[in-house]
């Protein structure tokens, strides 16, 4: 009964925190729809894109030159059967396309869209999206276990050895971020990198950059690091028993995390919301009324991109080859880049950090 | 009753009932996974503790990592219960021992006596703008900067030692050398010109 009158004292009678519930959620769902909205469209465009590199026309049925494909796709997706694997863990085997999706979505929240624009403006927000991108791991690892299938704890086995690898290069690449913005927190970094184009973190951290983006497509399981799929080795790998909604929310999450990555490249390298032309004599001013937002929008867009081009001309590279790249070639370089950048911001080195 | 109290009643809910699901399920990948959750529940535990930097350490490093290579050699094992419990019984006194042992150790030094408001005073609030992060940095690389090197070190024997240990030349395998494949010359390496005699000239009758 006290905990009853407990729960009514801090949400009934204060209808400020009732208020503030209200707002976050709101805010949540004005993120997290368009993202979705994003990712159906991000399917669309992969496969005009790559249709149009081999020379096809791609989806072109549904709608006026198949715009409306992804939405068919969906509620396609949406009306099948889900098979439930004999043997296996029911639980984990739902519960496992929601774990690659859930990180996705969740680390947006401190994703600074603009100048104001940001759900929370945590100052550990780099640590917090490193955290849950971390996490996105399990959804594959439990759903190649949950399965009861040989192809896919082949895949998840793949996944978990690849993942762990690309991981800690990306981690490094990321420190090399934050030494030369002196801050976790994305805003700040954004801000640290103030100016035009040549004085964003692409430059002087070029080499971390390269194997950030690198690790990331590694990291989210696409071409041409995708053996935990690999449809010419193990079927389909993690995702060989999964039909229906619950396959269609792994490929949700899987687009999700692609243009989560893309975008944390525009924002940690690429200057997030900031003009490329910033500061500059005459396009300086000219593009003065461009929104950042739109910025944001187009240099995530080129990232996305390069996903489709480099899944539509890399063949899948080999498992051990993986490996060597992960551990003895994009490690030593991030530590190596580490040392340069520390010491450029302690002897304050001209152009970037004085 | 606070909001803060219900969130940390929730936590610790779940950390306890996790905690025991760990040492209590059959199945080694489930009680993997409850140590996942248990690890979730502690860094929400000491994200109202405001120690933020902690929390998404622990999530980031033990979740991130360490239970991902666990779940790893978890999933590859062959489990045969009956060899595992075969020792159960016989074992069971002197574990019940060490298990109060520990019990009572426990309570002692963590236990009421020690601990609570009326002992160590609750510390205050911190403001919305400071930096877990940064204070802990700044102590941790200028008061302990010395037992921080020496843990690293520590870390470094045994990354080394772990390695030594593992590391065996099997000479019946057969390795690929990438730098010897990197260094492969387009011409001499890979094509070689074989001059052979031409044939004999075919004679029409």
């Amino acid at each position: 009964m006290d905990t009853l009158i407990g729960l009514w004292d801090t949400f009934g009678r204060d209808w400020p925190y009732l208020a503030t519930l209200i707002e976050i959620l709101v805010k949540i769902v004005l993120i997290v729809a368009p993202i979705m909205l994003l990712v159906a469209y991000y399917t669309y465009a992969e496969r005009k894109v790559i249709g149009y590199m081999q020379l096809r026309l791609g989806p072109n049925r549904v709608g006026p030159k198949g715009w409306l494909q992804p939405i068919a796709d969906a509620v396609k997706l949406m009306f099948k059967e889900v098979i439930l694997p004999t043997g296996a863990n029911k639980f984990l085997f739902l519960l496992a396309p929601l774990i690659t999706l859930a990180p996705a979505l969740a680390a947006w929240a401190v994703f600074p869209f603009d100048e104001e624009l940001v759900l929370a403006d945590v100052n550990a927000g780099l640590l917090y999206i490193l955290a849950l991108t971390s996490v996105g791991v399990y959804g594959v690892i439990i759903a190649g276990w949950a399965s009861n299938s040989k192809y896919a704890l082949l895949g998840a086995m793949r996944s978990a050895a690849q993942i762990v690898a690309y991981e800690i290069a990306m981690g490094f690449a990321l420190v090399g971020v934050l030494v030369a913005a002196g801050s976790l927190n994305l805003g700040d970094i954004v801000r640290a990198q103030a100016g035009g184009i040549f004085s964003w973190f692409w430059l002087p951290l070029l080499p971390l950059f390269v194997i950030y983006f690198i690790s990331g497509v590694a990291e989210t399981n696409r071409a041409p690091f995708d053996v935990a799929e690999g449809e010419s080795e193990i079927v389909a790998g993690f995702h060989v028993e999964y039909s229906g909604m619950a396959f269609a929310v792994f490929f949700l999450g899987e687009y999700a995390n692609m243009i989560l990555i893309s975008a944390l490249a525009a924002l940690m390298f690429m200057g997030g919301w900031l003009s490329p032309f910033h500061g500059w004599p005459i396009l300086g001013p000219l593009f003065e009324w461009v929104p950042g937002i739109v910025w944001l929008f187009l240099k995530t867009a080129i990232f996305a991109f390069l996903y489709l081009w480099f899944r539509a001309t890399f063949p899948r590279y080999r498992y051990d080859q993986i490996m060597r790249l992960g551990w003895k070639v994009f490690i030593p370089i991030t530590i190596v880049w580490i040392l340069v950048v520390g010491l450029a911001v302690v002897y304050e080195l001209p152009w970037w950090f004085d | 009753m606070s909001f803060e109290r219900i969130v940390f009643f929730a936590f610790a809910a779940i950390l306890i009932y996790a905690a025991t699901m760990v040492i209590t399920r059959r199945n080694p990948v489930h009680a993997v996974l409850f140590l996942v959750l248990a690890f979730f529940a502690s860094s929400g535990i000491w994200m109202l503790a405001e120690a933020e930097f902690l929390a998404i350490a622990l999530v980031l490093v033990y979740v991130g990592a360490v239970m991902v290579l666990f779940l790893f050699v978890v999933m590859m094992l062959d489990i045969d219960l009956a060899t595992i419990r075969a020792g159960f019984m016989r074992y069971l006194p002197i574990g019940l021992i060490v298990a109060v042992a520990m019990a009572a150790l426990m309570i002692m030094v963590v236990g009421p006596t020690n601990f609570g408001l009326e002992q160590i005073a609750a510390p205050e609030r911190l403001g919305a703008d400071a930096s877990n992060t940064e204070a802990l940095a700044m102590t941790l690389f200028t008061v302990f900067l010395y037992p921080f090197e020496i843990a690293a070190v520590l870390l470094l024997v045994a990354i080394i030692a772990a390695i030594g240990l593992t590391l065996r030349q099997r000479p019946e395998t057969k390795y690929q050398d990438t730098g010897k494949q990197v260094r492969v010359r387009k011409g001499p390496d890979r094509v070689r010109v074989v001059s052979m005699p031409a044939e004999k000239k075919l004679e029409l009758k």
